[in-house]
This record gives structure tokens, C-alpha cells and sequence, in this order.
């Protein structure tokens, strides 16, 4: 129906632009990590495989890697204890006032996720919110100090970050489930407790395996929150990664993770995405 | 009878369970503005001193101003060229075929879910090696390739529920494609297109991953921010925060309206969560 | 009704006498707006009961009340001298056919089927070999492997009810389950579930707003206007006498004809005749095709009414017509006469009075 000009027309200029600021960027990365600097800070491209062999060899880098793995391991599996039952009770019990608990969830998803970490930051420092307010209650008599600069603090604000993010495609799937599948199971003689899982909740699996892979992915990239409330213990891949871009200046080095990275993050979602179809039956 | 009991029992549950997440989702927000009137500093409980002076400091602080007027001239910049291509990439992916169009369609949705400093990076090395110097140009180039998703997301999904007979009634009645385009086409994507700026605004005022390596000497509000972070904090990052989130949440209040006018509630769902990855 | 048994004890059982399903004065309003207005009903063992109506008429609320989806506003539902409504949707021994079949989309047809024994935790052998004879009988046995959304609507359609017949349930819903088929598959199903329902002995109770398909198919129909019974009769009952205008007219073509009745003589328009009736107005029901078309020089049979007409309109409808004739006095009647060779305008229509049934008016409820 459209002719051959329209379709170049609208196809053309996003073709360019991906590919200038896309596509060659990637493949610049690609190269910059078969690359070394020099002593005096300068980029030698002479193509090697060193930098990957650093990575293979150095703990460091093993170790940081598990340790991202495991916060976003985390906090992919806290944001899903919260955000599935959120979800059910938005689908199926929340009636008329479905629309405003819907914003009312949606609207800390958009709100800076700076502002949010930092409000996490002072509350849990050892002079924050959280520390004075149970010692003025008498809880406890020192501040505790697990609660900033630590794993815990970096789990616990991704967590409020991508909570919403796990919720949305859960309760989309769950919204699609034709709510006379749920009568039917009734009429056949399963309570709800069994129609939950044998029917509600093997149907709603595309949504949580969406909502698992963009809680993980996103918490493994992540460089604010590790930088704010990290600490030393808490240092996740992509705070290596600036710092070799800042002082630590390789750039050939952090491309090579950077790349690593990519490679990782699209595998992740080719698997995810495989299992999304394989689970969906619409 | 005990089949509605159960049912009632199982709703109170699920309610408290509802009630803690949003007491989780909302109460360290509600914290951060209660302390931006509190005259003792960002800490301690209880807050007193009821102050506005940190709000005061805030207006009369220039730098943290002109940020401002960074951000908002790269956020207008980044729709302009978001909203455009992105509008482009969606009619390309919805009516044309050609050669590498699922390696395309790949690439333009990548950075919605791929962490921002890899977007960030991967410019940086791009415009370091042709030489360009990184500035505002810069990170204007960045938000709108980070954000050509977002609105191709948006503007793609409104174009599934557009009727493809009335552009076919257009031809038929004898209008050409280009006023087929502005006329029936555009005006049925009004919506999706204005929501998709306002979000694409938001997004790119609050960005910071990709922001990060493409800084040139001017500073955006996120940035400006940031480096007042590393100093030290005070209750004016408080007072700014709170209004940055008055701020968005009108926004964010809007874009759902507008969104839930154009379509049903959960359809919003499945697009959402992708572009809200750019949140960092 | 109970029943004393040889040792003493009051055993309650449903005799061959007495129904199955007792609906007695049940209403429900959604809000202010009232959708059923005291309904009572019995349905007979074995038996295959029709609830007509147009949509609107509550007949899909009636049946949701059977099947649990929701509780009456007031009002009672007993099976087999047990209170139903007091039981959730599944705790009852009543099985439910969609109206979109809802079939799991992520189990096959067999485990579709299997669904309901499988709850019930019933030992694996004894699941599959009723599996198996169920999909037999709706003849779907080759496709037991598939999943629902690989086979055709009609195929869905016949595994809903394998679904449903499998767990063996007292009295079996179906909820206008043919009307997404097209018409002759529709026709072929009708056949199909009426010759079902003889085989396997359970009550049906099916809800439909075509009332050619209730006639074909039902031992009894229960029409349904705006949340009250019109009229429960046998198809030929409610055909041949139906009791008000609107199921004269609801079922079937009919010609109302407002009369008045003075001294045994009815009179309608220039039309009379005589009839044992009081005095007073009166409304008939004449069936077209009770309506014949003579010669004007035909003598008149005793008692017949005479009318002479032109005809306005014919559709022709293969085997018969119907035409539109309008007579003196403006009245217009519809004929339906075997295919005329002759399209002659001008007739002179003829029928017997007692053809001519009384039938009440219908109350306005809205």
C-alpha cells in the first residue's frame, strides 16, 4: 500500500542516525578493547588480546563480577516478591480503584532516579533518618552501620528502583488472562488456591520473566547506586568501568569490560526471550 | 459462607501486602522533602526547626540555575530529534521491509535495556576519535540516540490500534501519501506523540549515566547535582529534589492521562517497562 | 422430599418425581438496576430446558446463579433438595460451556479435558480412560495432543463440552455456546448436543437468543423478558398457544390482531367472527401461515373469515413466501403460502377463527 518512496523516506534517516550513533560507536568499542595505553596516557593501537586476558586472570575482576551478579540476583528476586502480589491484587481485586493504585505505582518509576537514591542516602547513614529515629526510640544505642556504604544499602535501593519495573509487565499479563479462564477453573472444581497455579500463574510467566530480566540486567549495569551507597564493599562492575574511564584512564581496558558487559546483557535477553515465547500462549 | 470468607481473608492480605510497597515506594521521597524544611540538616530524628532557608540558598544559587537551563535546553533539543526519528523508526518498522530491518529494529529498541554508560561509552569513543569535543552538542547527541527508543515504542504501539482502512479511504478518496500522512496519519498519533515528548523530557532532564562521559564544561541539573554529592550533602540538594519530583510527577500525571484516553491501562504496561530502563 | 427408608431414617432423595433444580423467587440487581425479578423455574431430571431471550432479558445472569459466578439479590436455587447457592462455584455438581469455549490456552486438549478429574486428585488411570471416552464422544480423539489455539472454533466448541461432561456433573450449562459458529456448523451442532444430551441422560440447561434453535432443540423453553418468565411451555405449546403477544411474536412470525369482543362477536376492524369470549377487548395471535389465499368465487367454509387485500411485499423464501398484504381499514397482514407460479396483486385471504389464539398483552417493565 505504500509506495516505494514513502517507505525509504521514513526508513532512511533512523537507518543513518542508528548507525552513526549506534552500530559504528559499538563497533568502535569492539576495537578500543584489542587495544593498549601507554605509559604516558596515550592509546596505542596495536592489536592484542591483553586486556582480556586481564580480565581472565585478575580476581579482582572475577570477584567484582560475582558480586554484581549476586546484587542484581537480589534485588531481580526482592522485586519480585514485591511487585507479583502488587500486581495480583491490582488485576483481580483492586475493582474500580484499579486506575489510581496503577499511577500510583507508575509514578515512582519516573520520578529521578537520583533524587530517590539520594533520599535512601540520607536515610540511611549513620546521622540519617533511619539510625537517629531508632535510637530516639530506644531500639538501639549505636548507629548501625551495615546500612550505608554496603551491599545491603545498594540491594535495598535498586530494589525501590526497579520494583515498579517488575510490576508492570506482570500485571500486563495478568490483565490479559480472560477472567472466564479463572471461572471455568472454578466450575471444574478448583479452588482458588489451584486455580492460581494451575491457571493464573503459568499464564502470567511471560510477564515475570520480563520483569526478572529487566530487574537483573539493569541492577548489573548499574553504576549510581554502588557510587552512593556502595561503599568499598559494595563496588559493582560498572563503577570499575568509569573509574578506568576517570583516574584509573584505560580506556582500552574498559571497553573490554564495557563489551563483556554488552555481550552478557544481550545473551541474557536472547535466552529471556526465547523462554518468554516458549511460555506464552496467546 | 466460608467461600466468600476466604475470599475477603485472601483481599486483606494482598491489601497490606499492597500497602506496604507503597509505603516502601514512597516513604523515602516523602522523607527527602519533610527534610528539605527541616532547619538541622539532611539527618536526626525527630525533624524541627521548620525552615524554608534551604530553599532560599537553592534560589539564590546560580550555578545549580544555570544547570537548569542546560537541562531544559538539551531535554527540547533530545525530543526534537527523539520524537522525529523515533516517529520515522516506527512507520519504517510498521510498513517497509528491507534487508537487516531485524538487526535495525534490535538496535533501536538496545538502549532501553542496555545499562546507560555502555550508550555513554560507546559515544564517548566515537566522538573522541573524530576529534569532537564533548559539550552540551554532545550530550544532546547522546540523550536523543538513547531515547529514539522511546518514542519508536510509543508512537509503534499507536500505530497497531490506527485503523489502516482510513489511510486507504484517504488514497482512495484521492488524497496523495503526503497529505494522507498529515492529515489522517499524524492526527491519529497525536497521543502517542505527545506523551512520548513528555517522557522523553523527563528521561532526559533526569539522566546521568549517559550524561556522565559526554560532559563538556556546562553542567546539567543531574550532573550539577552529582558533583555537589561528592562534596558533601546539604539540605538544598533536598530542596531541589523536591522540586524535581513535583516536577516529574506532573508530568508522569499527564503522560497516563493522556496514554489512558488513547488507549486501555495495561496496554501501557508492556511499553512502559522498557522505556523506563533509561531511568539512569 | 424426604423419605422414610426401611431403617428408620429421613434420607433425602430426588424421585423421578420431583425436579432437579428448584429456582424459586429469585431476583438480582446490580446496583439500581434490577436484571432478574422474582424467577421461579424446576428443571426435570434429564431433561433439556431452553432459557430464551433477547439480550438484556437476564437469561446469562440466571445461568451465572446456577453455576456460582454470582449470588442472587434474594431468592433460593435447590438441587436435589440441597441449597445450591450456598455452595462457591466449585463445590457444586454443576459443569459450565462457555460462551467463548475458554479453554487453558497453555494445556492441551487432553489435559483441558483431564482438568477437572485432576483437581478432584482422581487416581491416573481411572483420569485417563474417562479422558478418553469423553473425547470420543465429542469426536476429538485425534486431536488430544494439540493445544487450543491449533484447532477451529467448532473443534474448541466440542472440547468445552468434552471438558465440562467428563466430570459426570447432575445438571450440565451451556452459555449460547454455538453463536460464534457459523450457520450451518451451527446447524450440525444443534443436531449433535441434542442427540448428546439423549446419550448421556444429564439435564441441560441452555441459554440462546435464537428461538429457532430453542425449538429445534429443547424438551422445554423458558422465555425470559426483562428479568421475569413470559411463558415455560413444550415448543409445540408455545407455538401453537403462546400465552402473551410478545412470545407470539418473539417466536416465530404472527399477525396481532386488536379486537373488541361485545355479545359473543368479535370485532376487528371490518373482520368479524364469533367467539366465546366476555365482552371487552381482546388481542389474537394469527400465525401466517394459518393464513391461506383463495379464490374470490371459493365458497365460504363455515365460520371462515373473509378478507380481500393487495399485496404490498413478498419475499420469496424458497419452498414458501411471505407476503405482505394490506387490506381495508389499513390492516396489513402477513401471509406465508407455498411459492405462487402468479404474482397477482390482488388476493382475498381467508382463515379459521380458531386459529386465532388470545394472548395477553405484554407488561411494559422497563
Amino acid at each position: 500500500m505504500f509506495s516505494r518512496a514513502y517507505r525509504a523516506a521514513v526508513t532512511v534517516p533512523p537507518l543513518i542516525w542508528v548507525t552513526v550513533f549506534l552500530l559504528v560507536p559499538y563497533l568502535l568499542m569492539f576495537f578500543y578493547s584489542f587495544w593498549s595505553v601507554s605509559g604516558s596516557q596515550a592509546i596505542i593501537h596495536s592489536w592484542n588480546f591483553e586486556n582480556y586476558r586481564e580480565l581472565l586472570t585478575i580476581d579482582v575482576y572475577w570477584q567484582t563480577l560475582l558480586r554484581s551478579m549476586w546484587i542484581a540476583a537480589r534485588v531481580m528476586l526482592f522485586s519480585l516478591l514485591l511487585g507479583y502480589p502488587l500486581a495480583y491484587f491490582l488485576s483481580f481485586y483492586a475493582g474500580n480503584r484499579k486506575d489510581l493504585f496503577y499511577q500510583l505505582v507508575i509514578i515512582p518509576l519516573w520520578v529521578s532516579y537520583l533524587v530517590r537514591a539520594y533520599a535512601w542516602k540520607t536515610i540511611l547513614g549513620s546521622d540519617g533518618v533511619l539510625n537517629t529515629l531508632l535510637e530516639y526510640v530506644h531500639l538501639t544505642k549505636h548507629p548501625l552501620d551495615f546500612l550505608l556504604y554496603s551491599p545491603f544499602a545498594v540491594v535495598l535501593t535498586l530494589t525501590h528502583i526497579y520494583t515498579p519495573f517488575t510490576f508492570l509487565p506482570i500485571y500486563a499479563s495478568l490483565e490479559h488472562i480472560p477472567r472466564n479462564l479463572v471461572e471455568a477453573s472454578h466450575d471444574l472444581g478448583a479452588s482458588p488456591l489451584q486455580t492460581f497455579w494451575r491457571v493464573v500463574f503459568p499464564l502470567s510467566i511471560p510477564g515475570v520473566l520480563a520483569g526478572a530480566t529487566f530487574a537483573f540486567v539493569l541492577s548489573l549495569g548499574d553504576f549510581l547506586a554502588p557510587l552512593l551507597l556502595g561503599g568499598p564493599s559494595g563496588i559493582m562492575l560498572s563503577n570499575i568501568v568509569v573509574s578506568l574511564f576517570g583516574a584509573a584512564y584505560n580506556w582500552p581496558l574498559g571497553a573490554a569490560i564495557s563489551l563483556c558487559m554488552l555481550v552478557l546483557v544481550v545473551s541474557l535477553l536472547f535466552v529471556s526471550e526465547r523462554l518468554e515465547k516458549k511460555w506464552s500462549f496467546s | 459462607m466460608s467461600a466468600e470468607n476466604s475470599a475477603v481473608q485472601r483481599s486483606r492480605w494482598l491489601l497490606l501486602h499492597a500497602g506496604v510497597v507503597f509505603a516502601f515506594l514512597y516513604l523515602p521521597v516523602a522523607v527527602l522533602i519533610v527534610y528539605s524544611f527541616n532547619g538541622a540538616g539532611v539527618g536526626g530524628f525527630p525533624p524541627r526547626d521548620l525552615t524554608l532557608n534551604w530553599y532560599r540558598t537553592l534560589f539564590a544559587d546560580g550555578a545549580i540555575w544555570e544547570s537548569v537551563g542546560n537541562s531544559l535546553l538539551v531535554a527540547a533539543m533530545a525530543v526534537v530529534i527523539a520524537l522525529g526519528l523515533g516517529t520515522s523508526a516506527a512507520l519504517a518498522l510498521d510498513r517497509a521491509q528491507f534487508p537487516g530491518k531485524a538487526l535495525f529494529r534490535r538496535l533501536v529498541l538496545l538502549p532501553l535495556i542496555l545499562p546507560g554508560i555502555i550508550t555513554g561509552l560507546s559515544l564517548l569513543m566515537l566522538f573522541n576519535s573524530d576529534g569532537i569535543k564533548l559539550s552540551l552538542l554532545t550530550i544532546v547527541l547522546g540523550h536523543g540516540t538513547a531515547l529514539i527508543s522511546v518514542a519508536t515504542t510509543e508512537v509503534f504501539a499507536g500505530l497497531q490500534k490506527l485503523d489502516r482502512a482510513q489511510e486507504e479511504a484517504s488514497l482512495d478518496l484521492g488524497a496523495n501519501y503526503w497529505q494522507t500522512f498529515w492529515r489522517i496519519t499524524l492526527p491519529n498519533l497525536k497521543l502517542p506523540i505527545i506523551g512520548a515528548a513528555l517522557l522523553i523530557f523527563t528521561l532526559s532532564m533526569d539522566e546521568i549515566a549517559v550524561s556522565f562521559f559526554l560532559i563538556g564544561r556546562d553542567n546539567t541539573l543531574p550532573l550539577e547535582i552529582w558533583g555537589r554529592l561528592r562534596r558533601g550533602i546539604t539540605p538544598e540538594i533536598n530542596a531541589i529534589s523536591t522540586i524535581i519530583f513535583v516536577f516529574s510527577l506532573v508530568a508522569i500525571v499527564l503522560w497516563y492521562r493522556l496514554r489512558v484516553s488513547a488507549e486501555g491501562a495495561s496496554e501501557i504496561g508492556a511499553e512502559l517497562v522498557d522505556t523506563a530502563a533509561q531511568g539512569d | 422430599m424426604p423419605r422414610l427408608t426401611s431403617s428408620n431414617e429421613l434420607t433425602p432423595v430426588a424421585t423421578a418425581a420431583s425436579p432437579l433444580l428448584r429456582i424459586r423467587n429469585v431476583a438480582k440487581s446490580f446496583g439500581r438496576s434490577v436484571v432478574l425479578r422474582d424467577v421461579s423455574l424446576d428443571v426435570a431430571e434429564g431433561e433439556f430446558l431452553t432459557i430464551l431471550g433477547e439480550s438484556g432479558s437476564g437469561k446469562t445472569t440466571l445461568l451465572r446463579i446456577i453455576a456460582g459466578f454470582e449470588n442472587a439479590t434474594s431468592g433460593a436455587v435447590w438441587m436435589a433438595d440441597q441449597r445450591l447457592d450456598s455452595l462457591p462455584p466449585y463445590k457444586r455438581r454443576v459443569n459450565t460451556v462457555f460462551q467463548n469455549y475458554a479453554l487453558f490456552p497453555h494445556l492441551t486438549v487432553e489435559q483441558n479435558v483431564a482438568y477437572g478429574l485432576r483437581v478432584a486428585r482422581r487416581p491416573e488411570k481411572e483420569v485417563s480412560s474417562r479422558v478418553e471416552e469423553a473425547l470420543a464422544r465429542v469426536k476429538m480423539t485425534a486431536h488430544a495432543k494439540a493445544k487450543p489455539s491449533k484447532i477451529s472454533g467448532g473443534q474448541q466448541q466440542r472440547v468445552a463440552l468434552a471438558r465440562a461432561l467428563v466430570n459426570r456433573p447432575q445438571l450440565l450449562l451451556l452459555d449460547e455456546p454455538l453463536s460464534a459458529l457459523d450457520a450451518n456448523l451451527r446447524r450440525q451442532m444443534q443436531v449433535e448436543l441434542k442427540s448428546l444430551q439423549r446419550e448421556v441422560g444429564i439435564s441441560f440447561v441452555f441459554v440462546t437468543h435464537d428461538q429457532e434453535e430453542a425449538m429445534v432443540m429443547s424438551d422445554r423453553i423458558a422465555l425470559l423478558r426483562t428479568g421475569e418468565l413470559e411463558q415455560v411451555a413444550t415448543p409445540q405449546e408455545i407455538y401453537r398457544r403462546p400465552a402473551t403477544a410478545y412470545t407470539a411474536q418473539f417466536i416465530g412470525h404472527t399477525n396481532l390482531l386488536h379486537s373488541e369482543v361485545r355479545g359473543g362477536i368479535v370485532r376487528c376492524s371490518s373482520l368479524c367472527w364469533k367467539a366465546q369470549l366476555p365482552d371487552g377487548p381482546a388481542l389474537f395471535s394469527l400465525r401466517p401461515e394459518n393464513i391461506g389465499i383463495v379464490a374470490s368465487a371459493a365458497p365460504v367454509t363455515d365460520g371462515s373469515v373473509r378478507v380481500r387485500g393487495r399485496v404490498r411485499h413478498h419475499a420469496f423464501h424458497g419452498a414458501t413466501e411471505l407476503l405482505q398484504v394490506e387490506c381495508a381499514d389499513g390492516l396489513v397482514f402477513s401471509v406465508r403460502t407455498a411459492s405462487r407460479a402468479d404474482n397477482q396483486s390482488a388476493v382475498e385471504l381467508d382463515f379459521h377463527p380458531a386459529d386465532a389464539i388470545v394472548v395477553r398483552e405484554s407488561v411494559d417493565r422497563t
